[in-house]
């Protein structure tokens, strides 16, 4: 559906030339949700600007839809967008025109005959869940409907892949939840491949199949979220699992234990879908001359199966722990010692 | 009763001088609407990252603009005198106006349509770029309405500057109140036509703010 080769965005300013996307390789296959995650400056948004021709590349290929756009001419281009739409962080809906009148815009756009449009628009407001409120302003609805509408004015033209540009930044958690799903419902409704770019795990988490962890420009690191979950490589990867796997509180909850008892073995174990199901637990305690003490425990939902941790501290002789863990390393539990280095 | 207030008033002839002040503001106001308008997008779509950046087309505008917004008006009056003949045929009336009023206040009108259109949000264009929306439908359909209030409540400033431009442009023998405070009251020490004729011209800058607010206020959906 999507892909990018070898693909570099360099800005020229005074102070310099800042390479916001460098030597991007990305496949992204029809129908998948699929995040770019990074902190802001990671040169995610430049990227997902590439994808529809906002930005061109320095140098590299985009390929979308079977159509190289980045050596097509601005009519060509202009279609290509009828196809590939975009929603936004701050929604960017215009406030001269209704609810209704700014769905119709794409719809004028793309040149559509004015009883076609009433008929689309009001399908489109039934879609998003704001039949009724065609005929408000912009201003007279909550950040969560202005989304909604955005989402409904990105749908108008029956596109094939939505970009969402930090669509649920500016939104409290609950919208944010209720924006989220509906993006998951036209995904499956409507077969359309989504693209979104964020900086929190949790949306990540909640609805992608794959992601991309972008730093300075490179994509560090790309694969399925349950196994990037799971098994994060580079420290900032580690850093955005930790943000939904892990509380502040638990944390706090560690050092206390590392405090309380400096002789034991602090371990964390990953559990994946099926192994959530598996005794090791009480086969470890049965087995070992072990005091097994549960410090938090948590399971994260993804869109593509269950993932779940569990801290464990585990107090006896250094022998039995060294087996313990041995043991736990052999139910193909992913396994990491968190103190005591 | 009125006419022991006012003796030196000829009703008819002040009637006559409101209407050609009337006349004279409502033709050049809309002519420095169009005029205006056309010169602030040139400067909004020229200035960099905008659909038609051009460094040189736009220092030419801003020039332009600047050159003839800085003029003082009754200094422009006069050196416009051979582009009226030409255009007008004529230095006498109404119509001989036009042109100086005009040159003089598009430019004014073009730095406001420029603020009005810097202060749509950038998020905005974006969005309707991102829906491949042409150039053309872009200033249609997103400049133009979304900076609506800003356009209207400028020209609303514009047009009671015209008020006092076709008072000075009396001095080209233009008519209207100005001319009349000026030649009939003030330089023949009648101070009653004086006073009337300033009335008048506060009354119209009065019913020009008041229909120009809401307006503003109507079409403000924000």
């Amino acid at each position: 559906m999507i892909s990018l080769k070898e693909v570099s965005k360099k800005f020229s300013t005074k102070q310099g030339t800042i390479i916001a996307v460098d030597d991007v390789n990305l496949q992204i296959e029809q129908g998948e949700i699929f995040g770019i995650i990074g902190y802001s400056g990671a040169g995610k948004s430049t990227l997902i600007r590439l994808l529809n021709g906002l930005e061109k590349p320095t140098s590299g290929k985009i390929i979308v839809n079977n159509e190289d756009i980045t050596s097509i001419n601005e009519d060509k281009l202009r279609q290509i967008r009828h196809k590939v739409s975009m929603i936004f962080q701050h929604f960017n809906l215009l406030w001269s025109r209704t609810i209704a009148e700014n769905i119709a815009f794409p719809l004028e756009i793309a040149g559509m005959p004015k009883e076609q449009r009433a008929a689309r628009v009001k399908e489109l407001l039934e879609l998003v869940g704001l039949d009724g409120r065609g005929n408000y302003y912009p201003s007279q609805l909550s950040g969560g409907q202005k989304q909604r509408v955005g989402i409904a004015r990105a749908l108008a033209n029956r596109p094939e892949v939505l970009l969402c540009d930090e669509a649920t930044s500016a939104l409290d958690p609950e919208t944010t939840d209720s924006i989220l799903d509906l993006l998951v419902s036209i995904n499956e409704k409507l077969g359309l491949t989504i693209v979104l770019i964020t900086h929190e795990m949790q949306v990540i988490q909640k609805i992608c199949n794959r992601v991309a962890v972008m730093e300075g420009g490179r994509v560090v690191e790309e694969g399925d979220v349950l196994e990037v979950f799971q098994n994060p490589q580079q420290p900032i990867t580690k850093r955005f699992v930790s943000q939904v796997s892990e509380s502040s509180q638990a944390k706090q909850t560690i050092q206390n234990l590392v405090d309380l008892y400096p002789n034991g073995k602090l371990i964390k174990l990953v559990f994946v879908g099926e192994q959530t199901e598996q005794p090791i637990l009480s086969r470890l305690i049965k087995q070992f001359d072990l005091e097994v003490n549960i410090v938090q425990g948590n399971i994260s939902h993804t869109k593509s199966g269950a993932f779940g941790t569990l801290i464990l501290q585990l107090d006896g002789e250094a022998l039995a722990i060294d087996e313990g863990i041995r043991f736990i390393h052999e139910q193909k539990v992913h396994t990491e010692v968190i103190n005591n280095d | 009763m009125i006419n022991s207030l006012f003796p030196n008033v000829d009703w008819p002839k002040m009637w006559d001088a409101t209407l050609e002040t009337l006349y004279m503001t409502s033709v050049s106001t809309l002519l420095t609407f169009v005029l205006g308008l056309a010169l602030g997008l040139l400067l909004f779509l020229t200035s960099p990252h905008q659909a038609w950046a051009n460094k040189f087309a736009n220092w030419l505008t801003g020039a332009a603009v600047n050159i003839f917004r800085s003029i003082p008006f009754i200094i422009l009056i006069i050196l416009l005198i051979p582009l009226t003949k030409l255009l007008v045929g004529t230095m006498r009336g109404p119509n001989a106006a036009f042109p100086a009023l005009v040159i003089g206040a598009a430019p004014f009108y073009a730095r406001m349509v420029l603020i009005g259109l810097r202060e749509i949000d950038k998020g905005v264009l974006e969005a309707a770029k991102s829906m491949g929306a042409k150039t053309w439908t872009i200033i249609w359909k997103v400049l133009l309405p979304e900076s609506m209030p800003a356009l209207v409540s400028g020209i609303t400033v514009t047009c009671i500057a015209l008020v006092g431009y076709t008072a000075m442009a009396g001095i080209i023998g233009a008519g209207g109140l100005g001319t009349l405070a000026f030649l009939d009251g003030f330089q023949r020490s009648r101070e009653d036509v004086t006073l009337v004729a300033t009335v008048l011209i506060l009354v119209v800058v009065f019913i020009i703010q008041w229909i120009g607010d809401i307006i503003t206020s109507k079409i403000d959906k924000r």
